[in-house]
């Protein structure tokens, strides 16, 4: 074993591995990356066209006061998310975060259902309350809404 | 006062820092004794200056003096003790003060038990510790000063975030940083070598000892931090891909390649280029953690700082410490030749190949951690990739590593023949076997997946236990025999042993707690009675009460297995008033068979509670798992070859190489 044959080796194996890594990487890329929408985007997203069924995303905003409604069932339970300017139906089956609440920022993550509702997987609560999602500070402010830091402190 | 004192304290430090970041490294290379004596007392006396810094905000802390911004912005006189003390470090500005602390204390354990490092060696390595020191110390005074002062004072503190009021969270950024941090210990060995142009067994076996430390402490913090999410978050998950996990999980992987490598520049003299390159990238990714954490690039309950000047001066600094010792390795590195040569089947080769397993499966979380940071700097695009990435990359990439981890300590070195290796592990096959038909039989209505993901882990485990029975020649040779290797066996052979045989548990937890979880979420009233697997969960009340610093209701479930009391969960939802803020506590009662683990939610008005019930089979393997493999760490340590005749070097060809020629080498 020399060791020009040792490198060969060592090459060849890596080139295995990382052409392995790149064809899992770019798969994994097509069909699992998830696009955040406000409520403005999805509005116009959805003028364009529909989404496929199943097509997870990702939406955020501040949930519209007065909008919370629980079914009778008591998990599901039903809200807007609003950015000021459009309005996403949102409908969830689970206990909601410790943080969820009107006026509150929330980020959801699921799918448009057929009939104009998203059906929220998973509702994040994985900030606290001190900051707003960055996600939904974003979308504020392109909605022109944004108040600066007084919106991510909550006064009490 | 005690708040100046810790102010000027670091403000010495960094001027002890910058001496001693010039004068060694130049005396170092000009060949003057008097500049690289100095080395050693800087060291010294750095740590001190932060020891006594760090102790002025606690001070501050268990006082709670409110005059000190920082404290009255992260603390509250009513909070518990433990609570003032951990608050220290959960905040950006302390987290930062923790993190040098960590450092200069292995600074000073080089310059004081660095006493067979040659003194000019040792000279480059402190230099190299203080150069980060200094970039720190400055990041600490010019952008975060834990030490402001807020005039006038407030009565009282805004409190500390109810989530981190957590014995779990209290002891794990400590963790966590001592790993990050130990990695620079790596890091300025390898700056140090490449200053010096030479990487040798000798280097190796310098480097081992804390870079194994430091593997150990990063173990303990990903493990407590999982742990913590776990039964705090409320959801039963415990490891989210998430940005901020994955910015402590790539320096872990990174740092076990490096572990591994590393064996095989001190036992073979050769992969030098490759570990002096693996070290630089551990460090990088530690840093590039910390910026990630703390820019607040990402922002979550770990991201303190929300100031921009501070993410770019952290940019900065990462940039300059990865640009600067790359740019040192590319002119250094192809001077330095490889050393032993040895076929592609051979411990060499497997250590090749968990290398490259590792690095590349590291590559790809990078790659997936950070492809949304660039789409939402370049496009705006906001995306998020989760869990099923991670799931569909790193996971066909680690299954190799695992099937090969278990015969990679059977083959010799430089040749070996892995018929016979596999055919001295036929206990492991037969284990393996075994546990895969008890599976189908048990879960004969799948996952599919999960059956061979348990045979794997048995495999892993029989097979590290069947490495330890042949290394002690156990049932072959008469016991006298087999009790004399197993006094006399190397240390860091049982090392292997723990860590591998940890790591399969991990996998038997992480594949059975998800693959046979049972999920119940529903309403419940008093009386009410749930099914949850074999278990029965009866809803007996639920009554507020008032905790030190929070209002809460408790929810208390009788749990009972085949009409026998089985255990009685008693889950809160608690309200904290300062800050405000509502967490739950899960109540989960750990058996042999896995995890019971209760949520009480919200009322819905009219008497009833949304409640939420797990089993998780096995779970507790992945906690108890991981601790294996910090225990296999410490008992690799521990080997004598470390503190004992870590050798001086002879020439520069490098020492003799102890070649060992038996898998029992190791």
């Amino acid at each position: 074993m020399t060791r020009k044959r040792r490198r060969i080796y060592v090459i060849g194996g890596f080139m295995l591995i990382f052409a392995t890594a790149a064809a899992l990487v770019l798969t994994a890329f097509e069909e699992n990356i998830v696009f955040f929408y406000s409520p403005t985007d999805l509005a116009q997203k959805l003028k364009q066209e529909p989404f496929p069924p199943n097509r997870r995303l990702r939406i955020g905003g501040l949930v519209e006061e007065g909008s919370i409604r629980r079914a009778p069932d008591g998990l599901t339970v039903e809200f807007r998310v609003t950015d000021t300017v459009e309005v996403i139906s949102v409908r969830f089956r689970g206990i909601t975060p410790d943080i969820f609440g009107e006026g509150q920022g929330v980020v959801a993550e699921g799918s448009m259902a057929a009939d104009g509702v998203f059906v929220a997987s998973e509702v994040l609560a994985k900030h606290d309350e001190t900051y707003m999602p960055k996600e939904v500070a974003e979308a504020l402010k392109k909605a022109g809404q944004w108040q600066g830091e007084k919106n991510e402190q909550r006064t009490e | 006062m005690t708040a100046e004192l810790g102010h000027f304290a670091l403000v010495l430090a960094l001027s002890v820092a910058l001496v001693q970041a010039t004068i060694p490294l130049l005396g170092a290379w000009r060949g003057d004794q008097g500049w690289i004596a100095l080395a050693r007392p800087a060291a010294v006396v750095q740590c001190l200056l932060i020891v006594i810094a760090f102790g002025a905000l606690m001070h501050a802390y268990i006082t709670s003096d409110f005059s000190v911004l920082n404290v009255a912005t992260n603390s509250h006189s009513a909070k518990p003790l433990l609570y003032k003390i951990s608050g220290v470090w959960g905040n950006h500005e302390g987290s930062l003060l923790l993190w040098l602390l960590i450092l200069v204390l292995f600074g000073a354990a080089v310059a004081v038990f660095g006493g067979n490092l040659p003194a000019p060696f040792r000279a480059r390595v402190l230099s190299v510790q203080a150069m980060i020191a200094v970039g720190f110390l400055a990041f600490v005074l010019f952008t975060s000063n834990p030490f402001e002062r807020l005039l006038p004072a407030p009565l009282d503190g805004r409190g500390l975030n109810p989530l981190l009021q957590d014995p779990g969270l209290a002891f794990h950024p400590p963790f966590l940083y001592l790993g990050y941090v130990g990695f620079s210990m790596a890091f300025s060995f390898a700056v140090a070598a490449l200053i010096e142009g030479r990487v040798d067994a000798a280097w190796a076996r310098w480097v081992r000892p804390w870079t194994l430390a430091a593997w150990c402490f990063l173990t303990t913090g990903i493990a407590l931090g999982s742990w913590w999410a776990y039964y705090e978050l409320g959801w039963g998950g415990w490891w989210f891909w998430d940005p901020v996990e994955n910015a402590s999980f790539m320096p872990w992987l990174a740092g076990t390649a490096l572990l591994h490598s590393a064996v095989v520049v001190e036992k073979r003299d050769s992969l030098k280029n490759w570990t002096v390159l693996l070290a630089i990238v551990t460090f990088s990714l530690s840093l590039l953690g910390t910026f990630l954490v703390r820019s607040g690039v990402l922002t979550s309950v770990h991201a303190f700082a929300t100031d921009p000047a501070r993410g770019i001066f952290i940019l900065a600094f990462l940039i300059t410490v990865i640009a600067g010792s790359l740019t040192l390795y590319a002119i250094r590195a192809p001077a330095m030749k490889g050393g032993g040569l040895f076929a592609p089947v051979s411990r060499e080769g497997g250590l090749v190949l968990n290398n490259l397993l590792l690095s590349t499966a590291c590559a790809t979380v990078l790659l997936g951690t950070l492809y949304p940071l660039f789409l939402d700097a370049v496009t705006g695009e906001k995306i998020t990739v989760g869990p099923p990435y991670f799931n569909a990359t790193f996971g066909p990439l680690m299954l190799p590593a695992l099937i090969a981890m278990a015969v990679g300590p059977m083959l010799h070195w430089k040749r070996a023949d892995l018929t016979g290796a596999i055919q001295r592990l036929k206990f492991a096959i037969v284990a393996a076997m075994a546990a895969l038909f008890v599976t189908l039989v048990m879960a004969h209505d799948g996952p599919w997946l999960a059956i061979p993901g348990i045979a794997l882990g048995v495999w892993m485990i029989a097979a590290a236990l069947e490495e330890a029975a042949y290394r002690l020649r156990l049932f072959r040779a008469p016991a006298g025999e087999s009790l004399r290797r197993l006094l006399r066996s190397p240390r860091s052979a049982w090392g292997t042993t723990f860590a591998h045989a940890g790591a399969g548990m991990v996998i038997i937890g992480i594949v059975a707690s998800s693959a046979w979880q049972v999920e119940k979420l529903q309403i419940m009233r008093t009386g009410d009675v749930v099914a949850v697997g074999d278990f029965s969960f009866k809803f007996v009340g639920a009554s507020p009460f008032r905790g030190p610093n929070y209002s809460a209701v408790s929810g208390t479930f009788q749990v009972s297995r085949n009409g026998n009391d089985f255990a009685t969960l008693k889950p809160e939802s608690r309200n904290y008033q300062d800050p405000p803020m509502e967490t739950t506590e899960a109540a989960i009662r750990t058996g042999w068979g896995g995890d019971l683990y209760a949520v009480i939610g919200d009322p819905t008005g009219d008497g009833a509670w949304s409640t939420r019930f797990y089993h998780k089979p096995m779970i507790h393997w992945i906690w108890m798992g991981a601790l294996i493999m910090m225990l296999g760490g410490l008992v690799s340590l521990s080997d004598r070859r470390h503190r004992v005749g870590a050798p001086a070097r002879r020439g520069a060809a490098g020492r003799p190489l102890n070649v060992a020629k038996s898998p029992a080498g190791e």
